[in-house]
């Protein structure tokens, strides 16, 4: 009864991981493939479609422009988000609660809804499509994500910390510099790596607010409309890596954090 | 800058602050003199910590100013203030070492890095800290970083230190002993220390001036020796050390006498006031006895109702038999054979009772 029970369990645990991580299991295998399907039997391993994706012009185009639009909306998203949760935290606005509800209702909204309003926005606006819109779109929903966990990192115990540095004589500025942003550093580096995968993976508002010059996941649609082909595993074992490391890096901050 | 070299160091003119409804300082004005140890004593929410904090700038108050070797310094902002403060949770900086902390308010005033370290060095020697200027604060025991964090203060050459409940956050013993090390670190430096506490024992073991403050008022202040044997009103009375409080009515004057009607019966001592007042005697516990001594009176029948032993002596409370509302404090030897449920009379001298009219 008991051995029936364990076996249960872990045909149960086996099948929960099977689900998850078969699939990018098959992905990254694939990918290795060398003939031009990636389907069985596995013909590899081979690097040939690793290669071929370095060498399109466009996928690496397209992964550059990625990394770009990741890097700095993150850091804006970061930097207004900060901003954001030190003016709630530490001065008594009026209607404190509903601002900071308003602030993170984006979190609750769906992507396509906040790309389909910023598209009719900038249109009506007459502003182009380009990767600096969809970069704006990609602020827009990681900015509650950096507001709320930079916000919920900043208690009451960092007020006099501050207030010890103005005592000190620092102008303000060097109290935001030296000490605010420091103390907080592990918040600041979670929400700016979460922020960083959140943009490295989105699809909907690329797709939605660019034309021409286009993020990695746009760029993996277009070749996925022409058909199965171990290039598009291979460049969705890329994109996994990445984002593998950023959410190694995030795990790293959380780590660094809780040791203190 | 222009500045007197005499009178007060720090002058607090007629200061109100409101917080909401609630007002936390009510025409608050105090003086400080230059050297001075001057205690903030009073209950939570009595207004010492918000005077403390406008004194160091974090708070503007509504009404009243603040002056510091005579300059106008209500307005200004913690910066450029010739204060430094030590927080109750000492606030350190987390992510610098305790040289970097104390060497921070030096760093602000641009002061070159070579020299920075030495005067942070000999700022940490100066508390006992010489060896720990590499390490980081969270490396530090509760009673160290208090020390580093007046070291911090310390070493920009404050006008006034201002402390706020410094040893809260320390065990009794612990505090005992950086009581007696803050005292001697503020003769040594010669900087006038504004200390909040609500511990009276420690204002009477620091204070050279100890103010008393009660519902954002100053109820007495005095050297701690004056303030408790002649407190100036009943909560002074009370909250600094123990009394026994009868209140009373003035009935008739004397040559340098008054005669009162307490809630005991009448009473006779040295002091002056108006038939027919409301008045109140305050007794220090060490002033009852059970036996009549030369010169002291009766204060009546009372049945004890609670007696605690505290090694050197035994602390007796009852309650008299003419007015259950005298509640008598007494500081027995503690030989004297008294408990619970006995029937005692009391005896005071007339001169140890002081007459409070607040």
């Amino acid at each position: 009864m008991r051995i029936a029970g364990k076996i249960l369990v872990s045909t149960y645990a086996l099948a929960v991981y099977g689900f998850i991580f078969l699939p990018v299991i098959v992905l990254v295998l694939f990918s290795l493939q060398a003939t031009s399907f990636p389907i069985p039997p596995f013909t590899g391993p081979s690097l040939r479609w690793y290669e071929a994706v370095l060498a399109d012009a466009r996928l690496t185009s397209a992964l550059f422009n990625s990394v770009l639009v990741a890097l700095l909306s993150s850091a804006l998203a970061v930097a207004l988000g900060f901003l954001a949760a030190w003016g709630f935290a530490r001065y008594h606005l009026p209607r404190s609660g509903l601002m900071r509800g308003l602030i993170t209702l984006p979190l609750t909204v769906s992507y396509l809804i906040i790309g389909m309003g910023l598209l009719i926005l900038f249109n009506a606006a007459g502003i182009p499509k380009s990767l600096i819109v969809a970069g704006i779109g990609h602020v827009v929903i990681n900015l509650p994500l950096c507001f709320a966990i930079i916000y919920s990192q900043m208690g009451d115990h960092q007020v006099n910390i501050e207030r010890a540095a103005r005592d000190l004589g620092a102008p303000e500025w060097k109290v935001l510099f030296l000490v605010s942003v420091p103390v907080l550093w592990p918040a600041i580096f979670a929400s700016f790596f979460l922020s960083m995968t959140f943009s490295w993976d989105e699809f909907v508002i690329s797709f939605l607010l660019t034309r021409f010059d286009t993020t990695l996941p746009v760029e993996i649609w277009n070749l996925l409309r022409s058909g199965l082909n171990p290039r598009t595993n291979a460049i969705g074992s890329l994109v996994f890596g990445v984002s593998i490391v950023l959410a190694l890096l995030l795990e790293l901050a959380f780590l660094r954090r809780s040791r203190r | 800058m222009t500045g007197s070299l005499s009178g007060p160091l720090v002058e607090i003119r007629k200061l109100s602050h409101s917080f909401g409804s609630h007002k936390a300082l009510d025409e608050v004005s105090l003086n400080v003199e230059p050297g001075s140890y001057a205690v903030l004593l009073g209950p939570s929410g009595s207004g010492k910590t918000t005077l403390l904090s406008i004194i160091g700038g974090f708070v503007h108050p509504a009404e009243g100013s603040v002056l510091i070797r005579g300059n106008d310094f209500t307005r200004t902002p913690p910066a450029q203030r010739p204060t430094a403060t030590v927080f109750q949770d000492y606030a350190l900086f987390p992510h610098l070492s305790v040289g970097n902390n104390v060497g921070f308010g030096l760093r602000m005033r641009g002061v070159a890095r070579a020299r920075r370290i030495g005067r942070s060095r000999e700022a940490l020697a100066m508390v006992g800290l010489a060896d720990s200027y590499n390490k980081m604060p969270h490396q530090l025991s509760g009673g160290q970083r208090q020390r580093v964090a007046l070291a911090r203060a310390l070493v920009v050459e404050p006008a006034v230190l201002l402390l706020d409940e410094p040893l809260g956050a320390l065990d009794l013993k612990l505090r005992r002993q950086m009581q007696d090390e803050l005292k001697a670190l503020q003769k040594r430096v010669g900087t006038a220390f504004i200390h909040v506490t609500h511990d009276q024992e420690e204002a009477m073991a620091l204070a050279d001036h100890c103010i008393v403050m009660n519902d954002g008022r100053i109820e007495d202040q005095g050297p701690p020796e004056r303030v408790y044997s002649r407190p100036a009103s009943r909560f002074s009375a009370t909250f600094m050390g123990e009394s026994t409080l009868l209140s009373g009515k003035v009935l008739d004057l004397g040559m340098d006498e008054i005669r009162i009607d307490t809630q005991i019966g009448p009473l006779s001592l040295a002091g002056a006031g108006e038939p027919g007042f409301d008045v109140s005697l305050a007794i220090r516990p060490e002033h009852i006895t059970l036996a009549p001594e030369s010169g002291s009176v009766s204060l009546g029948e009372a049945t004890v109702t609670d007696v605690v032993f505290q090694g050197s002596f035994k602390r007796v409370s009852a309650v008299s038999a003419k007015d259950p509302q005298v509640a008598f404090i007494a500081k027995l030897r503690s030989s004297q054979a008294v408990a619970v449920g006995d029937t005692v009379t009391l005896y005071a001298s007339p001169a140890d009772m002081v007459l409070l009219s607040r």
